[in-house]
């Protein structure tokens, strides 16, 4: 199997042709950064880019994405280590309690601004209700967004 | 699994999982290990044995909590990290009393060791129960830094100062930085702790401010910190099934089929084993079945061929519509234990100008918390080596040794960040588990739960049922108090965790007749601590019920709530742990007034208000919220008034709060963990709901930071959300919910 992650390629073997993106990120490449939170596409811990649309890694096998420019949390800042501007609002706001779900939900927000440089606060809440979190940090996560919109944004 | 060693393609990086070599890099700094020293407050012998041993590492380390380097501070933070805030809220108290720069800190988790005391996160203990032992750490690595300058400078230590990781010499205009002091400070007597001049609070420079999380960079980065993310070479991952009804074990298996699939590499029965009697927080090892494979999916995978056949003859058979049921009828009377009694009930009742009875209830509920159950262990040379995302490291230790026949001494424990705790880490069944599987192994394994094995095997919070009888005089005071709790039991005598009420609980201590009975129902499926045990659900039925009392009186609930607490003292003199009337009112009313209570809130918008007390704090919450006519539920806002004294990390503690009330309003609005033949109905987010952000109200938090001991936050914000809501829903609607979650009496 071959993969293309955040600009590099990646050969494995793997025992399985129907392993899902997720675990391959995990357990072969130590891209650990994208989470396992439901294994069902409910939570949205295990979200990445595929050409640039936001995905279920958990439910989307490996085996499909092969060829196409996968992009995951380790891969969403500069080279230089200069942060995407949600990342920088993430930690400007305090955003996070336990912090599980919150690759996820930087990396769908991500898409969100990608597509809408200035999303309202409905539009924030729209796009980010696949994502869950149980600490309750939504308040800030809202915030967070608007603010990193707000901002400089290259996204 | 094939490896390769050469790249097949041009410029592609071909993989062989982690190599070792920069595995031991990585864990080397991390580890810990090397940085043996001295313990605040162990014996002389002691701390000359650890001082010697490695004198000569770095950083060099002033005490169990303070190592420095040319490259800054490093303080450790004791206790778990699950979202709670202390990897960043404990080093401040430490930075605090170091006069250190925070931007100088680097927070390290601490490993597991005796030197750093309990390391326990739960009960919303931390900061208090480490809020001196801290102080004194950084004030003593203070005193130390100052001496050795002192000694340098050929001065009086007293005319230094302390400032920014400096020591300052105002008369001769001199200061050395903390780093350049760290090796001749180490050398310096360790001075008495008692005799330590701690800071005035007025002294304060970092403590109460906004600091953001010690990890943030980590966490928005994608790097290794959870339990979850634990890797080393030769990693083997594990799934382990048991029955779906507690207590059941294996009669047979296919274990021949599920071995021969891609990717596994072992698959055995293991046998239940059962902690000796008495242990707390200590588990038993449930039957079930190992499937060991190269990577996580092809054990996950494996299950869908594996077929067992399970011996039910002592599983749970636990029936939540039974116990419904049965807790109906029996709500007509009293219960058949006696709990507290006080004054003269029949006398209050007979003469009381109104009485009400109502009936509230409350489903079991999941933890729920977003990393699933996992832990990594390696068994080699009869040592066992254990990583995982725990709340109680030193009991999950304890409870391995003692199922696995083990000395304790022979197990390290290392605690890794928890995706979520909320009491359901504090309970070790992961660890025991792993450590079953790899005594079996000769390679570290990591086990893995489903969503669906963490929500089937929790240990749940337990539901319950309480029939409520108040009584009003003439006045529309609450004169008598009845509540016939119908909770469950695990061995027939004692209440499970969370099910039981006392006579200290609001508003006990304020009714001058009461009478609280309980009835306990056999219960075989095991629960646990949910954040805020008890306070959790108690607070709801209380909180609502004092409303319906105050409405029947024809009253203000703001004013009858602040009646009811009467003069400020501590319910229990000298015991800062007590409520605090005072503090309880001052909370009612800022909540109130923030929230605009008895103003003129936008149309088909109402206020309910709620007060509790746990875990030492007074938090008051006040939720507006309007019900759309097909009965959604909407919270427009939450205001909170919290009194936990001075507060460590602003940004911390409001994000608790805000966290507690949306958790509050998501578990009171749809989760419910159904029961039958023993089976949890519900096993992941399709069936249990958590909020999502569209429904996430505003949340305003006001603190009163009152000059009481600092006490902990992870807890006690969230038992009055609910009864909040529901006030508000009747305040809006005219119609009470008695029933969480709310969803099952009809709304959404």
């Amino acid at each position: 199997m071959r993969l293309n992650v955040n600009g590099k390629d990646y050969d494995m073997d793997v025992p399985n042709a129907d392993t899902p993106l997720l675990w391959v990120l995990r357990d072969y490449l130590g891209l650990v950064g994208t989470k396992f939170g439901c294994g069902i596409a409910q939570c949205g811990a295990c979200t990445v880019h595929v050409d640039g649309n936001a995905m279920f890694s958990c439910s989307t096998p490996a085996a499909v994405v092969e060829g196409r420019s996968i992009t995951t949390i380790e891969g969403l800042a500069d080279e230089d280590g200069t942060l995407h501007p949600l990342q920088q609002a993430w930690i400007d706001h305090d955003v996070p309690q336990c912090g599980y779900c919150q690759a996820g939900q930087i990396m769908r927000a991500a898409v969100l601004l990608e597509e809408n440089p200035n999303p309202t606060r409905d539009q924030v809440d729209a796009a980010l209700s696949p994502n869950l979190c149980r600490c309750g940090t939504y308040n800030r996560i809202r915030t967070a967004v608007l603010a990193a919109a707000g901002g400089d944004i290259e996204a | 699994m094939k490896r390769k060693d050469q790249p097949t393609v041009a410029g592609a990086v071909t993989v062989t999982k982690i190599d070792r070599r920069t595995f031991l890099r990585v864990t080397g700094v991390a580890g810990g290990g090397l940085m043996l020293g001295v313990t605040v407050g162990c014996s002389p012998e002691e701390s000359a044995k650890v001082r010697s041993a490695d004198v000569a590492a770095e950083p060099i380390e002033l005490n169990a909590y303070v190592q420095i380097s040319a490259d800054g501070i490093f303080i450790q933070s004791p206790n778990p990290e699950i979202g709670q805030g202390v990897d960043t809220a404990l080093p401040m108290i430490v930075a605090e009393e170091l006069d250190a720069a925070w931007s100088d800190v680097t927070v390290v988790q601490a490993e597991t060791h005796p030197r750093f005391d309990r390391q326990m996160s739960g009960g919303s203990r931390s900061i208090p129960s480490r809020w001196l032992p801290l102080r004194q750490a950084g004030a003593a690595a203070r005193h130390m830094l100052v001496a050795a300058a002192a000694l340098q400078w050929e001065v009086d230590p007293a005319e230094c100062e302390t400032r920014d990781s400096m020591v300052i010499h105002a008369p001769s205009n001199r200061s050395l930085s903390y780093m350049e002091l760290a090796n001749s400070a180490a050398v310096q007597p360790l001075p008495e702790l008692d005799g330590l001049k701690l800071k005035d609070r007025s002294e304060f420079r970092l403590l109460g401010k906004r600091v953001g999380g010690a990890k943030n960079h980590t966490l928005v980065t994608g790097g290794a910190l959870f339990g979850i993310d634990h890797r080393m070479p030769d990693l083997l991952y594990a799934t382990y099934v048991k029955c779906p009804a507690v207590g059941g074990r294996v009669k047979a298996a296919n274990l021949e089929a599920v071995k021969a699939l891609p990717g596994v590499v072992d698959a055995f029965v293991q046998d239940e084993i059962k902690p000796p009697p008495g242990g707390f927080l200590t588990v038993p090892l449930a039957a079930g079945v190992a499937i060991v494979a190269e990577d996580t999916w092809s054990a996950f995978r494996a299950r869908r061929v594996l077929d067992v056949e399970w011996d039910e003859a002592d599983a749970a058979k636990d029936s939540w519509s039974a116990a419904r049921a049965q807790a109906q009828e029996l709500s007509a009377g009293a219960g058949n234990e006696a709990v507290a009694d006080k004054g003269d009930v029949e006398g209050a009742f007979d003469n009381a100008d109104k009485t009400l009875k109502s009936f509230y209830e409350y489903a079991f509920v999941s933890h729920a918390q977003m990393e699933p159950q996992n832990s990594t262990a390696w068994m080699r040379d009869g040592k066992l080596e254990i990583w995982s995302p725990t709340q109680a490291p030193q009991f999950g230790a304890d409870s391995v040794a003692n199922l696995l026949d083990m000395d304790v001494a022979d197990i390290t424990v290392h605690a890794l960040r928890s995706g979520g705790g909320f009491g359901r880490r504090a309970i070790n069944d992961p660890m025991v588990e792993v450590a079953a599987i790899a005594r079996r192994l000769n390679r570290p394994v990591k086990l893995t739960w489903t969503r669906e094995d963490d929500m089937a095997h929790d240990y749940y919070r337990a539901g319950g049922f309480h029939s409520l009888e108040g009584a009003l005089d003439g006045d529309g005071k609450l004169v008598g108090w009845r509540n016939h709790l119908i909770s469950f039991t695990h061995d027939g005598t004692n209440p499970v965790i969370g099910g039981n009420i006392d006579a200290n609980i609001d508003p006990g201590p304020f009714v001058p007749n009461l009478n609280l009975t309980q009835t306990l129902l056999p219960w075989q499926t095991p629960c646990g601590p949910w954040r805020a045990p008890r306070s959790n659900v108690v607070a709801f039925a209380h909180q609502c019920f004092l409303h319906e009392l105050s409405h029947a009186a024809g009253r203000d609930h703001l004013e009858f709530m602040l009646e009811l607490m009467g003069e400020p003292q501590w319910l229990e003199e000298g015991n800062s742990w007590s409520l605090h009337t005072g503090r309880a009112a001052g909370v009612i009313r800022l909540a109130a007034e923030k929230a605009g209570w008895g103003k003129t809130l936008p149309e088909g918008h109402a206020l309910g208000l709620a007060f509790y007390f746990s875990h030492a704090g007074h938090i008051a919450e006040a939720a507006e919220v309007s019900v759309s006519d097909d009965r959604t539920v909407h919270v427009h806002r939450v205001t909170a008034a919290v009194d936990v004294g001075p507060i460590v990390n602003l940004s911390g503690a409001e994000n608790q709060v805000q966290g507690s009330v949306i958790d509050g309003f998501s578990t009171m609005l749809g989760q419910q963990v159904t029961f039958e033949n023993g089976r949890a109905l519900e096993t992941n987010f399709d069936t249990y709901p958590l909020l999502r952000i569209p429904r996430a109200p505003d949340v305003d938090v006001h603190f009163i930071q009152s000059d009481f001991p600092p006490t902990g936050l992870g807890e006690p914000a969230l038992p009055p959300l609910a009864p909040a809501v529901g006030n508000a829903i009747f305040a809006a609607t005219g119609e009470r919910v008695r029933r969480m979650p709310i969803a099952k009496a009809g709304y959404s």
